[in-house]
């Protein structure tokens, strides 16, 4: 590593002349220079250290604002009305007030992570110690922080040194923070730079807390063959008590294996989770299992199975405890981020905690000791189930019709519905027996519960979705690969250059929420669709786990039909939301394993390689969290495009490019300095779709780069169009755009193409070696 | 009048649609638009609009009222399958990002326009995407032809029953001379 502060503490110093409390004595940073790549431009960067190339990326991508409200509610000044172009009582406009909630999201989330990574590295440290090493993959990984590296400008080796990536990293996000209060920033686009530098915070954050669990914990090192294992409610054994543990920081779900495998109990309880903790529970053990994603809370809960239910932090219901209590199982939190009002009982004797929840004493704990929480969870869970005897609350078939026939009809559920299902119709139906349709909404409720608060009658409409879904649900029995962590430099080595030269047609991930329109079935399908197509497709979080619910003619999940390799073809799992790390850090790692470009402390180099070269797309399908939005705004900043799904609308802003904007599409010619011409590649950086059709198609085209070889350029072309011919039933008529010579024309469509580039007045280009910074050009026209 | 938004927490504030309470009004924005355009989301090709799907509605409209149609997301094959041709497909974000352009030429390079009719597009993404509108697009007029009150757009219909909405694209349809 670069730097490190050297910190001497002592709780009690005694001496012959004094005893000393709490003595501390900090000598500044000593350097530790053994790593001999020059050190780039930014290391460390401030919030205005990357603002040129922001602006670059802004200037062709620029805002559109989707205001969710008319005010701004944020000081007592307000309410102030920012309608037709008025300002509010501190001067600021919609457009600027629109992207300072943007950047407040991206705050929220990119403090998420951080907090979590924070938590993650001093407990590792604590229980291994600061020198324990950084090993994510053995000797296949060398490059084991792309992101750190490029940011910082620093190589951690052991947990220790991710403590000073930390502190930057916090420092960070308090001066963002601090640019929303009333009267900082006023310009839209100066926010917009903040969101960025924002996501790249958060970039740096997600990989810190990965290497940091997947070092400690020994989770999958970068192993395409990472175990398969199980997930879907019907995957559980019912008869034993069963743990349930949501939420994304895995220590404490650690805590329970290591207990149950310690006191060989393991084999006789279930644990099982949801949302991202179950990811990492299954990397740290195959025998755990996943129940599904965040959206599977409040039936998983209600199916009355969970015995004991244990919550860490991110992703939870707020309503959980209400939830527990009437299935009469415990809830054990265990992190300070989300205490649920519950009496802290850390330093109380793990006898009496069990006991009082065992016997109804208190209906949840607060434990923040993972040991502890682990033993109290697996014990209460031993003692408890015979008492609950899995209590649900789902009512039956009979009870719902009788219910049914009492629905005023009064639409007040499907207004409060997110995906506005038709509760109502479904409900008539119900009244004349015919559950049906009830059932049927169980493919695309997302879970959230919105028409039961609604219903003036109580009805639990959920519920009745849950029961009359009864067999659905019980044969969720599916296979899904544990995440696998970080991409293998060696698979670097060999995909580097089919993805750039552009034959390996693009690299797609599918990463983030639930909240999807219509089920998470279209996000298998998208998968499907291009891994047939030998995209490379990389997978995380929620649409990690939608995508292995659906099965072929044969029986056979995707994790089971392809193979789990960062190449064409491969669906990769790289695991949880912090695992998206290794999405990003694979795009940097072709920047310098294959091309060899400096990565130190290099970000604005190295984010307009991975723009003009690496055909990579991210797609949010069900996109909800301000985690996400972090998420994607890291990704922008690496010139990375990103589609959500229609909810993704409300992120309340998109970054869209114009391809009718000529002027807007040029690049410099690096090797001579000639501003070229390149068509709108990619097209949007940050683009909301209607329909699952339409993101394909926006997919093989955004995989499109400037730099794409003509060879490269041709299969990206002919996906396009051939994707856009099955799905809009037409050619594109945008073709023109981008063929740059006639060699790009795919050999199969060239006379219907030619002939379209005709009655388009096209004119031959050129194939630039292409970048948008200046400094980058090696010979200057004279 | 006052409407209240379909989904119940959409609401806005201050600036809401004007009600429409007539199909006389939309006629009349119609028929004196310089430059109206027509977008069409994929929902068109589900809803049923009387005896046909909401699609082929709004082909009728743009033939008698003789209005441009964007198709947006997936659905031009739909327009190409029924024999119309719309003036331009892309995506609902696009031609939102494009209405809002001051210096945007329009699909045949005429000029801005005026007047935009919107339907289609599902509910809580049409809400926003008049909101673009409604505060980066203050010379346009947006209609929501939708049977949902809309209130980002400038005129909208209240709540509808599937019959009171049916009878209003009707009279639309007829008042301005067609079938």
């Amino acid at each position: 590593m670069a730097k490190k502060a050297l910190v001497v503490k002592a709780k009690e110093l005694k001496t012959d002349v004094a005893v000393v409390k709490d003595f501390e004595v900090s000598i500044g940073r000593i350097i530790d220079e053994t790593w001999t790549e020059p050190v780039g431009p930014t290391p460390f960067p401030s919030i205005t250290d990357l603002r040129e190339w922001d602006f670059k990326l802004l200037h062709r991508y620029k805002p559109m604002y989707m205001p969710f409200c008319d005010l701004c509610c944020l000081c007592t000044f307000g309410k102030c009305d920012l309608t037709q172009e008025k300002r509010g009582a501190c001067g600021l406009n919609m457009a600027a007030q629109q992207s300072r909630i943007v950047l407040l999201a991206c705050c929220i989330g990119a403090a998420t992570h951080l907090g979590h990574a924070r938590h993650m590295v001093e407990h590792v440290i604590e229980k291994f110690g600061r020198r324990y090493p950084l090993d994510v993959g053995g000797v296949n990984v060398q490059l084991e922080a792309p992101i750190t590296r490029l940011v910082c400008g620093i190589r951690p080796r052991t947990l220790g040194d991710l403590e000073d990536v930390l502190d930057y990293l916090e420092d960070q996000v308090t001066h963002l923070l601090s640019a929303t209060h009333t009267g900082q920033e006023g310009s839209n686009l100066d926010f917009e730079s903040k969101v960025f530098h924002a996501g790249m915070v958060d970039h740096v954050a997600l990989e810190v807390a990965d290497i940091a669990q997947i070092a400690a914990y020994s989770f999958p090192k970068a192993d395409p063959q990472a175990p398969l294992v199980e997930l879907g409610y019907g995957t559980i054994d019912t008869h034993k008590p069963v743990i349930m543990v949501v939420g994304h920081n895995v220590i404490s779900s650690i805590g329970i294996i290591d207990y149950l495998k310690e006191n060989d109990l393991y084999a006789d309880v279930e644990v099982t989770g949801l949302c991202c903790t179950a990811h990492d529970t299954t990397r740290y053990s195959s025998r755990a299992k996943i129940v599904g994603p965040i959206s599977w809370q409040l039936r998983f809960i209600r199916s009355g199975i969970p015995d004991v239910i244990v919550l860490d932090e991110q992703c939870i219901r707020a309503d959980t405890m209400l939830e527990a209590k009437k299935i009469k199982a415990p809830v054990i939190v265990t992190s300070d981020k989300n205490c649920q009002g519950l009496q802290n009982r850390t330093n109380d004797p793990a006898d009496e905690i069990v006991a009082d929840l065992v016997n109804g004493k208190v209906p949840g704990v607060l434990i923040l000791n993972s040991e502890k929480a682990g033993e109290v969870a697996s014990r209460t869970a031993l003692e408890i189930a015979p008492k609950r005897k899995k209590l649900k609350i789902v009512p039956s078939v009979k009870g719902i019709i009788e219910a049914a026939k009492k629905c005023k009809l009064c639409n007040d559920c499907t207004r409060a519905c997110p995906e506005g299902l038709p509760i109502p119709e479904a409900m008539r139906e119900a009244a004349t027996g015919n559950v049906q349709m009830l059932a049927d909404l169980y493919e695309t409720c997302v879970g959230c519960g919105r028409c039961e608060s609604a219903c003036p009658n109580d009805f639990s409409i959920h519920s009745f979705i849950i029961a009359t879904a009864g067999n659905i649900l019980k044969e969720e029995k599916f296979k899904i690969q544990a995440g696998r962590g970080a991409i293998q430099d060696v698979e670097i080595r060999n995909v580097g250059s089919p993805i750039v030269l552009g034959e390996i047609p693009g690299v797609v991930a599918f990463v983030g929420c639930a909240n999807y329109p219509h089920g998470g079935k279209e996000v298998a399908e998208m998968c499907k669709e291009f891994a047939d197509r030998r995209y490379i497709i990389v997978l995380s979080g929620c649409s990690a786990m939608s995508a292995a619910m659906y099965k072929d003619e044969e029986g056979k999940t995707l994790y089971e039909k392809y193979p789990g390799d960062f190449d064409a073809g491969g669906i990769v799992n790289v695991g949880s939301c912090v695992a998206n790390s290794h999405i990003a850090g694979a795009a940097i790692k072709i920047a310098n394993i294959f091309a060899k470009r400096n990565l130190r402390a290099n970000y604005e180099e190295i984010a307009d390689y991975i723009y003009n070269r690496v055909g990579a797309v991210g797609v949010a399908w069900g996109a909800m969290s301000q985690k996400a939005a972090a998420i994607a705004s890291g990704c922008w900043r690496l010139g990375v495009p990103v589609i959500v799904g229609p909810h993704g609308s409300k992120y309340r802003r998109m970054l869209l490019g114009r391809k009718d904007n000529e002027k807007d599409w040029y690049v410099y010619d690096a090797r001579t300095g000639d501003r070229v011409y390149v068509g709108p590649v990619p097209e949007h950086l940050f683009y909301t779709v209607e329909t699952k059709e339409e993101a394909i198609v926006m997919v093989a085209k955004l995989c499109m780069r400037a730099n794409d070889t003509s060879k490269g350029r041709a299969i990206k072309l002919t996906h396009y169009i051939d994707l856009h011919k099955r799905l809009y039933n037409t050619m594109p008529d945008d073709i023109h755009l981008f063929v740059r010579t006639g060699a790009d024309i795919p050999i199969t469509m060239k006379e219907e193409i030619l002939d379209i580039l005709e009655k388009k007045g096209w004119k031959e280009g050129w194939i630039p070696d292409p970048t948008l910074l200046p400094r980058l050009i090696r010979k200057r026209k004279e | 009048m006052q409407a209240e938004s379909w989904q119940t927490a959409e609401v806005p504030g201050p600036t809401k649609a004007l009600v429409i309470t007539k199909p006389e009004v939309v006629v009349a924005m119609v028929k004196r638009a310089k430059r109206p355009i027509l977008i069409v989301g994929h929902e068109a090709v589900d809803i049923d609009a009387g005896n046909e799907k909401l699609i082929d509605y709004t082909i009728n409209l743009a033939k008698t009222a003789h209005i441009p149609v964007v198709a947006t997301a997936h659905i031009v094959g739909e327009f190409l399958k029924r024999g119309f041709p719309p003036a331009g497909w892309m995506p609902a974000v696009d031609i939102t990002n494009r209405l809002r352009d001051p210096e945007w030429k329009g699909l045949d390079g005429k000029g801005r326009y005026d007047v935009a009719l919107f339907t289609g597009i599902p509910y809580y993404m049409q809400w926003i995407l008049f909101s673009t509108l409604k505060h980066f697009a203050l010379n346009l007029k947006t209609i929501s032809l939708d049977r949902f009150y809309q209130p980002n757009a400038t005129w909208s219909f209240p709540n509808l029953s599937v019959k009171d909405w049916n009878e209003n694209l009707g009279a639309i349809l007829s008042k301005l001379g067609g079938e």
